[in-house]
Formats: C-alpha cells, sequence, structure tokens
C-alpha cells in the first residue's frame, strides 16, 4: 500500500481514539443536559478536580497545605502515606458525590426557572469556581497520575501492521484502554438510562419537571444523582486524560472541546455524543494532516468548532438532537 | 342570505366595504397532521369577523396562517385584491397586519411604554447612525411617535402603568397592554387570538367595549378567535366556524347559530 | 429629602425621555465629568493609570460592546477576546501603514503605499473593520440561538487567534509574532509608545468613552434599542409584529464588534503598547468581558461600568491585601480571585441577575422615599 494512505489510516485510527476521548468528556455534558436542561460548563473543571483530588490521595498530600502555609508559616506537604488506587477512587467518587450534592443545594435549586443561557453562565462561574479552590486545595503544579494503566506503543500492533503493509502503525496502549473503557461507560450508560427505574425517572425529568414532580419524582433526587453520575464520568475522563499528559489546568479546556461535539451530535443524545466524538476526532486529525501544513500548522485549535458551526448551519438541531419546533 | 360584494352601512351606523382578506383552499400539514384542511372565508373591510370552533380546530393556525408565520402547503392568501406572494412575518406586519397571541407575547424586559412602542416600528424609518446622534431626525421621530402611542394609552385607559416593566401586571392588564401594542402599528387589519381568555365579566365587557371603538373610531377590520358565545354574537358581524381543520359554517352570528353542523360540533355529535 | 421627584414635572416628551430625569442624577453626572476631565489628567501618575484607570476605561468600551450584543440583544457571544484582536491588528496595521492593491486604468494590479494613519482615526477605522468582521461571523445567529450561538462564537474566537498567529502579515513578520505600538502623537502631543505621559493616554481613552458611552445611550434608548430588546425577550413575536430580525442582529453585532474593536485597539496602543495574541486576546479575555457585564448588569450602560470598575478593582485590591498586607504567595492571590469571580457570578446569577445596576436601581428607589421608609 502506498505511504500516503498508511499514514491517513494511522491518523484516522489515533482520530478515532483521540474522539473516543471527547465523547467520554460530551457524556458527562449530555447527562446533565437530558436531566435538568443545564449545559455545564464546570463539567471539564469537574475532570481536573476529580483527577487532582485522586492523585491528592493517593500521594497523600495534605489538602489547602499552600494556605495553611502562607497563614501559619509552616511548611507541611504530604502526610506521606500513600493509597492505592482502587481505594483511591473510591473515596474520590465521595467526593465527587459530596461536590453534586453541594452544587445542587447551593446553586441548582436557586435557578430552577431560569433561561438556559442564565445556567449555563452560572455553571461558568461554578468552573471559575472549582478552579480556584481545586488549585488551592490541592496546588496548580502539574501532577502525574499513575493508576496502572498499561501505556505506550503497543507493540504487538506494531509488529502485526509492519508486516502486514510494511509499515508499523504506532497506537498507544493506553488509547486502546480508554477507548474499551469509554465503549463499557457508554453501554452501562445506555443500559441505566433505558431499563432502570431511576433511569426513567431521568427521562421524565428531561422531559418536563413540572410533570414529572407530578408523578411523585424527586428532582432534586435526581439532580443530585446526575451530577454524581456526571462526576462518575468527569473522573474515568480525568483518569484518561491525566494518564496521558499529566493532570494540568489545561485539562479543564477539554470542556471548550466537547462544546463542538455536542453541536454536532445533539445536545440530548448519548449516541450523538459518541457519534459526534468520533466525528470530530477523525476529522480534526485528518484536516491537519491533510490541509494544514498549506494553512501553516495547528488547525486543530479551530477546526472542530468551524465544523461543527457549518454544520449547525445547516441542521441547527445537530444529528440526533431533537428537532427544536417554535410555537406561537 | 346577505351577501353583498359591495360595500354597506350596518344598523349601528359603521361601514363595511368590500374583501380586504381572502383566504383560498387553504391547507395546511404539520407532517402527517393536517391542521387546516381546504378552508376558503373572506374578511370584509371594517367588519369584525369571529372565527370560532372546538379547541384544536385550527383556528390559531389560521390566525398564524394570516400572520406569514405558517406557510400553508395549497391555497392562496388574497390582500388587498393581490395575491400575497409567500413572505416573512415582518413583511406581513409592515403591510398593516397586526395581532395579538393567544399565550401574550410582551416583551417582559421592557415597561409598557416601550412595548406598546415596538407596536411603532414598522412606521419608524430612521437610520442606525441617524439614531447614534439623536439630536434632529431621531429625535423627532421617537416624539411623534411617543404622542401617537400616548393617544392609544389614553384610549385603553392605561395611563398609571405606562413607566411599569411588564412583567409585573397582571394578566388582565398585560392583555390590554398587548392590544395597545398591536393597535400601536395603526394596522389595516387586527388579528386578535382570544383576547377575552381569562378574564372575568367586568373585564369581558371593558374589552369588548375596546374592540367595538376600535372598529368604530379607527374604523379598523377586525378579525378574533373567541370562545364566549356571548361576545361573538354581540361583537362579530360575520362568523366562520371550523371544526377539525375544516370550515362548518360561515355566516352572520344568526344564521351561523341556526346551522346544525356547528350545533352538533358543539354538542359532540360524532362524525365520520 | 433631597434626591425626589415631586415637584419636577416634565413637559414634554423630550424632557421625559432624557437619560436622567431626576435632576440630582444630572448634576451628579456633569459632577463625574467635571472631575474626570477636569481634576484627573493633574492628579494621575503611572500606577494609577496602568493598574487601574486606562484598563478601567477601556473595558467599559468593551464591555458596554458586549452589553449591546447579549445584554440589550440577547445574543450571547464568547468571541470577544478574538474581536479585540481584530481591532488591534487592524489598528496595527493602520498605524504602521501597509500596501494596498487598486485595479489601475489598464487593467493592471497597481501598487499604493498606504501611510500610516493618524492614531485617533486608526482606532476608529480599526473599529470599523471589526464591525464588517463582527456581521460575517454573526450570519450565524441567523439560524442558531441561544447558547447554540454561544458556542459558535467560540469559532470566531478561536480562529482569530490562530489567524493572528499564523497570518505574518498581520504582525508585519516580525518573529516574534508580537506586535508592537510606535509612538504617535495628537496635537504634539504623545498618545502611544513608551514615552508617553499618564494623563495624555488617560485623556484619550476617556474622550472615547465619554463619546461611544454617549452614541451607545442614544442608539439603546431609540427605536433600534427596541428592536435589539424585542428580539432579545421574544424573537418570534418580534418578527411577527415587524422586525426584520436579519438587521437587528446583524446590526447589534455590527454595533458591538465596532465598540469592541476600539477596545481591543486601545488596548493595544495606549494601554499595553506590545501585544502577543495568545496571551492578550484568548478565552479568558471573552471570559472576563462576560463577567463583567453580568456583575455589572444585562442591557445597562451604567452597569457596563460598574462591571468594568469591580473587575479591574477587586484583583488590585486583592493584591494589595493579601499579598502587600497578608504577604501571601501571588499564585495564592490569584486562585483566591478565581474562587470570589466565581461564587460572585453565581451569587449574583441567583439573587440579581441584573448586576449591580439593579442593586443601584434599587438603592436610589430607597433614596427617593428617604427618610420615609414607605
Amino acid at each position: 500500500m502506498p505511504d500516503q494512505l498508511l499514514f491517513a489510516m494511522e491518523v484516522t485510527l489515533n482520530g478515532l481514539m483521540a474522539g473516543v476521548l471527547y465523547s467520554l468528556v460530551a457524556l458527562g455534558f449530555v447527562l446533565i443536559f437530558k436531566a435538568s436542561g443545564i449545559f455545564n460548563y464546570a463539567q471539564g473543571v469537574m475532570a481536573l478536580f476529580a483527577a487532582l483530588t485522586l492523585v491528592g490521595i493517593m500521594d497523600g498530600q495534605v489538602p489547602f497545605s499552600h494556605l495553611i502555609n502562607a497563614v501559619f508559616g509552616t511548611e507541611i506537604h504530604h502526610f506521606g502515606w500513600h493509597v492505592p488506587a482502587l481505594l483511591a477512587i473510591a473515596f474520590t467518587m465521595v467526593f465527587m458525590v459530596a461536590f453534586a450534592w453541594l452544587v445542587n443545594h447551593f446553586v441548582l435549586r436557586h435557578l430552577v426557572n431560569q433561561e438556559p443561557i442564565i445556567l449555563f453562565m452560572a455553571t461558568i462561574g461554578l468552573a471559575y469556581f472549582l478552579e480556584g479552590f481545586g488549585d488551592i486545595m490541592w496546588g496548580s503544579d502539574i501532577k502525574k497520575l499513575d493508576v496502572g494503566l498499561p501505556q505506550g506503543l503497543n507493540v504487538w500492533i506494531d509488529e502485526t501492521t509492519f508486516n502486514a503493509f510494511g509499515y508499523g502503525f504506532f497506537i498507544d496502549n493506553l488509547d486502546i484502554v480508554a477507548t474499551v473503557i469509554a465503549a463499557l461507560l457508554v453501554t452501562a450508560l445506555v443500559v441505566f438510562s433505558q431499563y432502570t427505574k431511576q433511569g426513567r425517572a431521568l427521562r421524565a425529568v428531561a422531559d418536563d419537571h413540572q410533570a414529572a414532580l407530578s408523578v411523585g419524582i424527586s428532582l432534586n433526587y435526581i439532580w443530585v444523582l446526575v451530577w454524581s453520575v456526571a462526576g462518575f464520568v468527569a473522573l474515568v475522563a480525568g483518569i484518561m486524560w491525566g494518564a496521558k499528559s499529566g493532570v494540568q489546568f489545561s485539562l479543564s479546556l477539554i470542556a471548550l472541546k466537547a462544546l463542538p461535539v455536542l453541536m454536532l451530535g445533539g445536545f440530548t443524545s448519548i449516541p450523538g455524543a459518541i457519534v459526534g466524538g468520533l466525528i470530530i476526532g477523525v476529522g480534526e486529525k485528518l484536516f491537519e494532516f491533510a490541509i494544514g501544513p498549506l494553512l501553516g500548522g495547528a488547525t486543530e485549535n479551530w477546526f472542530a468548532y468551524v465544523l461543527a458551526l457549518v454544520f449547525l448551519v445547516f441542521r441547527p438541531q445537530g444529528l440526533f438532537g431533537e428537532k427544536i419546533i417554535e410555537r406561537v | 342570505m346577505k351577501d353583498n360584494v359591495e360595500s354597506h352601512v350596518t344598523p349601528d351606523g359603521r361601514t363595511i366595504g368590500g374583501v380586504l382578506m381572502e383566504m383560498k383552499n387553504i391547507t395546511l400539514r404539520f407532517g402527517g397532521v393536517v391542521a387546516i384542511k381546504d378552508i376558503s372565508f373572506d374578511i370584509r373591510e371594517g367588519e369584525i369577523r369571529a372565527i370560532i370552533g372546538p379547541n384544536g380546530a385550527g383556528k390559531s393556525s389560521m390566525l398564524n396562517v394570516i400572520s406569514g408565520f405558517y406557510h400553508p402547503q395549497e391555497g392562496e392568501v388574497w390582500f388587498r385584491g393581490a395575491r400575497r406572494p409567500e413572505m416573512k412575518p415582518y413583511q406581513v406586519a409592515q403591510q398593516g397586519i397586526a395581532r395579538t397571541f393567544q399565550n401574550i407575547a410582551l416583551f417582559e424586559g421592557m415597561t409598557v411604554l416601550d412595548n406598546v412602542m415596538t407596536g411603532r416600528l414598522t412606521h419608524m424609518r430612521t437610520g442606525l447612525l441617524e439614531q447614534a446622534i439623536w439630536w434632529g431626525k431621531a429625535e423627532k421621530e421617537e416624539v411623534a411617535n411617543r404622542e401617537k402611542v400616548e393617544k392609544i394609552i389614553d384610549f385603553l385607559e392605561i395611563q398609571p402603568i405606562r413607566k411599569t416593566p411588564v412583567g409585573r401586571l397582571p394578566y388582565g392588564l398585560k392583555k390590554r397592554v398587548e392590544l395597545a401594542r398591536a393597535l400601536a402599528a395603526e394596522p389595516m387589519l387586527l388579528l386578535l387570538d382570544e383576547p377575552m381568555a381569562g378574564m372575568n365579566v367586568e373585564e369581558k365587557e371593558d374589552m369588548s367595549r375596546f374592540i367595538l371603538d376600535v372598529n368604530d373610531e379607527f374604523g379598523t377590520t377586525i378579525a378574533l378567535i373567541e370562545h364566549d358565545m356571548g361576545v361573538v354574537m354581540d361583537l362579530s358581524d360575520r362568523v366562520v366556524v371550523m371544526d377539525y381543520g375544516k370550515k362548518i359554517g360561515d355566516g352572520t352570528p344568526d344564521e351561523v347559530r341556526a346551522n346544525q353542523d356547528v350545533i352538533d360540533a358543539y354538542l359532540g355529535v360524532s362524525h365520520d | 429629602m433631597f434626591y425626589r421627584e415631586a415637584g419636577d414635572f416634565k413637559t414634554s416628551y423630550v424632557q421625559d425621555a432624557q437619560t436622567f430625569p431626576i435632576a440630582f442624577d444630572r448634576w451628579r453626572y456633569y459632577f463625574v465629568l467635571a472631575v474626570a476631565f477636569l481634576v484627573i489628567p493633574f492628579v494621575i501618575n503611572d500606577y494609577w493609570a496602568n493598574a487601574v484607570l486606562l484598563p478601567f476605561l477601556i473595558y467599559a468600551i468593551a464591555a458596554i460592546g458586549l452589553n449591546i450584543l447579549t445584554g440589550y440583544c440577547g445574543q450571547v457571544s464568547l468571541g470577544t477576546g478574538g474581536f479585540m484582536a481584530v481591532g488591534a491588528y487592524a489598528c496595527y496595521k493602520l498605524m504602521t501603514g501597509f500596501d494596498i492593491y487598486l485595479m489601475g486604468a489598464d487593467g493592471e494590479w497597481v501598487r499604493y503605499a498606504l501611510p500610516p494613519i493618524n492614531i485617533f482615526f486608526s482606532v476608529i477605522l480599526a473599529g470599523l473593520v471589526t464591525a464588517f468582521v463582527g456581521v460575517l461571523f454573526g450570519l450565524p445567529s441567523l439560524r442558531i440561538k441561544g447558547f447554540y450561538l454561544a458556542v459558535a462564537t467560540l469559532a470566531a474566537q478561536f480562529f482569530l487567534v490562530w489567524l493572528f498567529n499564523k497570518w505574518a502579515w498581520s504582525y508585519n513578520y516580525s518573529a516574534s509574532g508580537q506586535i508592537n505600538a510606535p509612538t504617535r502623537s495628537m496635537f504634539g502631543i504623545e498618545v502611544t509608545g513608551p514615552t508617553t505621559e499618564p494623563w495624555a493616554a488617560y485623556m484619550f481613552c476617556l474622550v472615547f468613552v465619554v463619546a461611544l458611552a454617549w452614541l451607545a445611550r442614544n442608539l439603546t434608548r431609540g427605536s433600534v434599542g427596541r428592536r435589539w430588546m424585542a428580539i432579545r425577550d421574544m424573537d418570534i413575536a418580534a418578527e411577527i409584529i415587524g422586525v426584520n430580525p436579519l438587521t437587528a442582529k446583524l446590526s447589534a453585532f455590527a454595533v458591538s464588534s465596532f465598540f469592541v474593536g476600539v477596545a481591543g485597539a486601545l488596548f493595544f496602543a495606549v494601554y499595553l503598547g506590545a501585544v502577543e495574541v495568545g496571551e492578550a486576546f484568548g478565552i479568558q479575555k471573552s471570559f472576563l468581558v462576560l463577567f463583567m457585564i453580568i456583575i455589572g448588569g444585562l442591557g445597562s450602560i451604567f452597569g457596563s461600568f460598574a462591571g468594568a470598575a469591580f473587575m479591574v478593582l477587586m484583583p488590585v485590591l486583592l493584591k494589595n491585601v493579601l499579598v502587600g498586607t497578608l504577604g501571601w504567595p501571588t499564585d495564592l492571590a490569584a486562585h483566591i480571585e478565581f474562587i470570589i469571580v466565581g461564587a460572585l457570578i453565581v451569587v449574583f446569577l441567583i439573587a440579581e441577575p441584573h448586576g449591580l445596576a439593579q442593586l443601584w436601581r434599587l438603592a436610589k428607589e430607597k433614596l427617593r422615599l428617604w427618610p420615609f421608609p414607605y
């Protein structure tokens, strides 16, 4: 096979992997949006916070050490213990559920009947708050996240493709793991949403708050549940991205990347988040590969948005979203 | 059956002219649902035309077709003797058609005065640059339109609330403000979508008086959707009756009242 | 007792439509203008100009611009940073002069060297260029609404930042990608460049602020303002009563972008002097201006000033208190700033969506009755 085609295939595969990670983040958005009509801009920062907390717990960091040291003049940083990965993940989930409850209690309850744009801006405020809070609690230096996931070049694929095509594909093990985990997570979420009592309640709430209330569904309970699930998704996404590039501020920027994914897929659709993520992941990489050099490179900064924008102009509700019917 | 094509004078002294608006064989579909099926009727200049029918008959949809918000798949709309091409709602408004809405569509972020002033927008012509400078043309136009609006505010007796944000008003007053906004456009044809909805007897009498005054003093043609039969019989010159998207009656209130199909529709006799 | 309307009757609609109908307000406004023009230039120093006054004035212009688009017309934009960049780079090119190509008499392209344009006109023309770009990126608003539109404006934000990074002509092929404002003067007094006096820079910006605020006031109280607000409140009803949504939305984008472009030009030329597009005009800038109008008050010109003042003063205050007085490290102060800003946004959106401007209005209403309780 010609080299260019092989390169393109490799780029496509990597794009698919990246797309899976995008979808993972986008899923968290879809869940919250479906249940409460809120577009949670803070989802990305939640992933960052979850990852920070995980590392902090695993490494035995003292929370707020920076602040404590500044106020009291001390020099403490670590407790000195290490917590195994799985246990740390469990503890982090406790944090995320607590966070979900706090957000619902202090923010969401008070914004129940507001327009979507107000809710969106509130989540932007929340994102800033959480970012500052996370930084103060765990420190803003880059941290390494190691939960025991396999990393590095997948040797088997490299050798097999080299033997078959004369060119070895570079596929990272971590990406493969991420894809598998994401697929499992998505399946679990779909099953949850379609077949469990809570899932049905979630869909009822997404459809009509008032009607859901009138059949006895507790909005507060559903919202805490949803934000907890979203917190879990954020944690998984945080682990994946964090293992790949270290836990740092730029993790919160994935929220921004998830937006074009959602625009393409439709804000209310789980399959849409997946398909959208894959399209964006592949599209970005292929565009940069094929046309990027002509434009000076770094087109990945904006390509996803322009693609989504063009798409929206022709189909405002996205691929799988509900058609927006306006009545007078 | 009186069906004069030329203008005539009603017993109470109003002049009803020739045909102002005519709907010809209008059919409106939403996917598989047929909201309006092959309906034709006309509206005469200066008359008060009621459109009545059970819920879901397609009356509001008909009003939306007249407003240009919905585009019928079949049929034609004729306005002032000429076929109206498919146009956007704001162009329809510029032609001289104003309306009120079933569920009140006031601009909640603005005061009563500003809301009524928006009714004048089809008459306000100054450009962006002139308004940025304000002194001169823009100020003059603003004052001239303000005077017109104040007359309408007087007419509908809403002076005390002119600076109140609309969101704070009770339902009945909101309906009156919406009427003021529609009147401010000095329309040729005024469409009223259930103007009496949610009102008590006293408020209905006030609103009826306003509607009659509008028709009498300004000569505005009025088409209204209404459920209160008493109001319909008292106010309107002619009535169109719709049921399940079809027209089942068309004539003076007395004629329609005696129509067996209309009686069946309201009493609920099943049709095929 | 001194703040009241009783006895102050308006005898014409012109009087009723004034910006400051209550006499006390009007006098206070003149007083503020007097202090701004006649007192501050003589007492201003470098620190106050650079830390507080210049950013306040410039961000006020940007905030008014964004408020016109988002607060008055309801079109949310997260592209403010990118549009400020357009203003800055357009101003730079106009200030330094560039070549344009025109069709000559014989059908051949002829190259003319456009000379550097006076700074005042450079800023205005930069605003006009930004207005044009704004209209372009505003076109999707005709099909996309609400926060779908907000996300679409992100396309503008990221694309524009990338553009000014890659398009070497825009930064005169400098190796670092940075643009530097050359020294320019008005009436013989320097207003840009390293040797500019603080009072000159301040006055230059002040003139723009007062003029633009006046224009904004006129636009928002006239029929175009009403068109914008109608679209914001209920765009379908607005269209049915006769507002052309295309011209209304695009005019909002145009005017808003003009303001934001002027702010960007001043930000670069007068305030910073040298700018690199990624750090100066990135998405953080878009959020900053958005926070200004949320905290200050959506749909209010006074609110734009209040919000700008707040967001400019708060970090300065925090730094002085936490770092200066308490001796805490600066990054801690920065994190606390994030926490405070984030919390305030949420609090304002819950408790007072109309921001400081509404709180101010309520305070004035209480004052009208003072000393009576009701």
